[in-house]
């Protein structure tokens, strides 16, 4: 006779692995004080663009690095090489993600403290990052107005998971008739109390609060772990 | 798509535990939040693939769907989210960023058999 199936409990985090590591990761960028921020978003947004503006705006004050993630490329990274910041490409192959482990890896053989700030761009895919903690202190999610404002309804988990939001390429707002209001809306129906940046990566328009606010954020970072 | 490779860790962390208390699985019982980022029906197809040639083949995944619940810091009380494109309390309106539940992916339970004749 088949016996009874008998109950027991496990109650265990399945992304536990990739959590411990993110956690040791965290640790270990406030102790070197450097402030990391990563940047999630649908492919085409505009993330290296908003990143090589970004890494080469800071880089007169700061000393700034970038790890990029792409499914099969470099060119990433040799668009950001551009800005002579340090850049790392790490290769995901089918991977649709960045996972700790990989950021871990990538950082082997950098200083930390070395650093100001560290940008980690993930692959472009709104879904699955949403799930992996990298160990960073800031997450920005990037939409582009040719995208539309709904973007925010559509995918609100990984929204949810983000710090900050960034409306890109806003130069062409008016070509594709972007409402701002309503992606602000939007953003804060998912999201309520999301700060929200709306720049374009090409004119330079409105960069310089969201660089500001990024600045502001470094010191405090460094009270807060002395 | 990475329900693939989460299917992959949900089989690991069974099969670890089954051999570490000497058991069969059956079934793995999993919480799984409508914020976790992961598609149910995509991980359903995805763990009978992960289970092949396993100790886990032939096992079923039962996936319990954990609603979000909010913090109302007008009402200052725990709500049930009515809609993940609004992120409001239900009773009053206000907006709430404090999700209280709804991120979980958890193998909670297996349902197992003995090995081996239990010694006691």
């Amino acid at each position: 006779m088949r016996p009874e199936p008998r109950l027991i409990e496990v109650r265990k985090n399945v992304l536990k692995q990739n959590d411990v590591v993110a956690h040791a990761l965290r640790d270990r960028f406030r102790a070197a004080g450097v402030f990391v921020v990563s940047l999630v978003s649908s492919p085409g947004s505009g993330k290296t663009a908003f990143l090589e503006k970004t890494l080469t705006l800071l880089r007169p004050n700061y000393r700034v690095a970038a790890l990029v993630g792409d499914l099969a490329t470099e060119n990433d990274a040799l668009r950001l090489a551009r800005s002579q910041a340090p850049v790392k490409q790490i290769t995901t192959g089918t991977l649709c993600h960045l996972e700790a482990a990989m950021v871990q890896s990538a950082l082997e053989e950098w200083d930390l403290n070395q650093l100001d700030f560290l940008f980690i761009e993930n692959v472009g895919n709104l879904v699955c990052p949403s799930s992996y903690d990298l160990g960073e202190e800031l997450r920005l999610v990037l939409i582009s107005v040719t995208e539309g404002e709904d973007k925010p309804l559509k995918y609100p988990t990984i929204f949810n998971s983000a710090d900050v939001a960034i409306v890109t390429k806003l130069d062409l707002a008016a070509a594709v008739e972007f409402s701002w209001e309503t992606a602000y809306n939007n953003i804060q129906a998912v999201r309520p109390g999301m700060p929200v940046f709306q720049l374009s990566s090409k004119t330079g328009e409105g960069i310089e609060a969201y660089l500001e606010f990024l600045a502001a954020r470094l010191p405090e970072l460094r009270l807060a772990t002395i | 798509m990475h329900e693939l490779s989460i299917a992959m860790s949900i089989v690991e962390l069974a099969q670890e535990e089954a051999e570490r208390r000497g058991v069969q699985v059956d079934a793995v019982h999993l919480k799984l939040g409508a914020l976790s980022g992961v598609v149910k029906e995509a991980l359903l197809s995805c763990y009978e693939m992960a289970c092949e040639n396993t100790a886990l083949q032939g096992s079923r995944l039962l996936i319990e769907d954990i609603a979000v619940v909010i913090f109302c810091p007008s009402c200052r009380a725990q709500r049930p989210l009515s809609s993940v494109q609004l992120f409001c309390c239900p009773e009053c309106g206000t907006p709430c960023s404090e999700i209280v539940q709804g991120k979980e992916l958890e193998v909670v339970a297996l349902e197992i058999q003995e090995c081996a004749p239990n010694p006691a």
